[in-house]
């Protein structure tokens, strides 16, 4: 059991840097952004599998040699109170990080989930007030004001598609068909659940060096996933403007609207007013739309049959290995 | 019900669009006039509307002049000012309010932009 432990352990420190950290840098994930998806959320459960189930097996060391009969002893000792010889105070601490790991990741996610919900429900109720629906189309709204927004509100039950008339002003009629094929897809992939999961990994463990680039790397890989669904709408060209058009409008009103002569004092100024500019900081970092346009502009070709295997045979095995070596120890 | 949702939108509408304080009578006649074939069915039943404002009122969309008969209703904010605090959330302005929704798109910096428009080849963003 010792050595399933430090197995779980040795995958739980690869998963947690250098695995992830090699992903995020290799260019192949904007090429095909769904097989990239799968391996993330590979890496995640698999990485938190293998955290936990380390340092429960090493906790576990003393009351036996496999899992299961360990943990029927650990129950039968904690009924009578006792602790068997060779207990020492790094096994108690194990299994008490363990419990405590786990719990509180779960306990997070689902903070996370019911946050969203209410917030969901809040700004349905809003925008069911605020906005006028867009003739002929179910659960698309259009809402008045001039910053170019587009967004949806996914959910079970009723989703809402929300578009700004500034936004209709701005693109013109094919653009704005990818922007809604854009949005349906996030929809209809169900894009949020996966966004809410790694949301939620990264406020559990905020001090982890790869859950700030994961939930990054996670949020662009959603975005070119439904941008490729809106290319088969409209063409690449049609698509990359209306994201740039939609970005250029819409840095007048995240950030304080400035003519292009002021743009370069403002790069400089920008380094110093960092603690006043970080409240306005847009969620997704600035950098995820210019790959989403290079991307657009200069096609590239998906994963070849063998890597897009080769990728998913990799991420089974990142899921089934660690539980295969936790239940079989 | 979805026609309760439609109907507190439209009544907010005219609430929105009304200078002075309506009773729910009032409110059902400007309904009437101005949603003339616009509206889905029949107008409303007076107690519809008193329903659908005492939700609104629950909501905290709407306030109730109690101290006259019959009682008069008044929109809470104005519809910009509600419109500009949702979209302050959406554009990432307050924090922490936008987990329940997925975004076209975040925002450029100005960096980003010239990147942008050497990528689309672009010399003016006005015609892209």
């Amino acid at each position: 059991m010792i050595t399933a432990a430090v197995m779980l352990g040795i995958i739980a420190v690869l998963l947690a840097w250098p695995v992830p950290l090699v992903l995020a840098r290799s260019d192949w994930p904007a090429r095909s952004p769904g097989v990239a998806l799968v391996l993330w959320q590979a890496i995640a459960l698999s990485g938190g599998m293998s955290m936990i189930g380390s340092l429960l097996l090493y906790g576990l060391v003393p009351f036996g040699d496999t899992l299961p009969q360990s943990i029927v002893v650990l129950v039968g000792d904690l009924r009578a109170g006792t602790l068997p010889a060779g207990t020492s105070f790094t096994h108690v601490l194990a299994l008490g990080s363990a419990i405590l790991l786990g719990t509180h990741l779960l306990l997070n996610l689902l903070a996370t989930f019911v946050r969203a919900e209410r917030q969901r429900r809040r700004h349905h109720t809003l925008i069911a007030l605020l906005s006028d629906p867009l003739h002929g189309q179910p659960g698309m709204r259009v809402i008045d004001h001039p910053a170019p927004v587009a967004y949806c509100l996914p959910g079970a039950g009723h989703s809402a598609t929300v578009l700004s008339n500034g936004l209709l002003r701005l693109l013109d009629t094919d653009q704005v068909r990818a922007v809604i094929a854009h949005e349906q897809a996030h929809l209809v992939q169900q894009h949020h659940l996966v966004l809410l999961a790694f949301k939620s990994w990264h406020s559990a463990l905020p001090w982890f060096p790869i859950a700030n680039r994961a939930e990054n790397a996670v949020a662009l890989l959603v975005e070119m996933l439904a941008d490729d669904h809106a290319r088969r709408v409209v063409d690449d060209h049609t698509l990359a403007r209306a994201i740039a058009l939609t970005g250029f409008a819409l840095a007048g009103f995240t950030t304080p609207f400035m003519s292009e002569a002021d743009a370069a004092t403002s790069a400089i100024a920008s380094a110093s007013h960092t603690d006043k500019g970080r409240a306005a900081e847009p969620e997704h970092p600035a950098h995820q739309v210019t790959p989403r346009v290079a991307r657009l502009v200069n096609p590239t070709v998906p994963l070849g049959y063998t890597a897009t295997i080769g990728a998913l045979t990799v991420s089974a095995v990142l899921l089934t290995g660690p539980a295969l070596i936790l239940f079989g120890a | 019900m979805a026609n309760l949702g439609v109907l507190e939108r439209l009544l907010m509408n005219v609430l929105w669009d009304s200078p002075a304080p309506l009773t729910a009578n009032e409110l059902k006649e400007s309904l009437v006039r101005r949603e003339r074939g616009a509206m889905p069915t029949k107008p409303p039943a007076t107690t519809t509307v008193l329903t659908v404002l005492s939700r609104l009122e629950t909501k905290g969309f709407v306030t109730r002049d109690r101290s006259v008969r019959p009682h008069a209703y008044t929109a809470v904010m104005t519809r910009a000012t509600h419109t500009a605090g949702l979209m302050h959330e959406v554009l990432g302005q307050v924090p922490d309010r936008q987990a329940a929704l997925v975004r076209f798109i975040g925002g450029v910096t100005p960096q980003e932009a010239d990147t942008l428009r050497q990528l689309l080849g672009v010399v003016n963003s006005d015609n892209a």
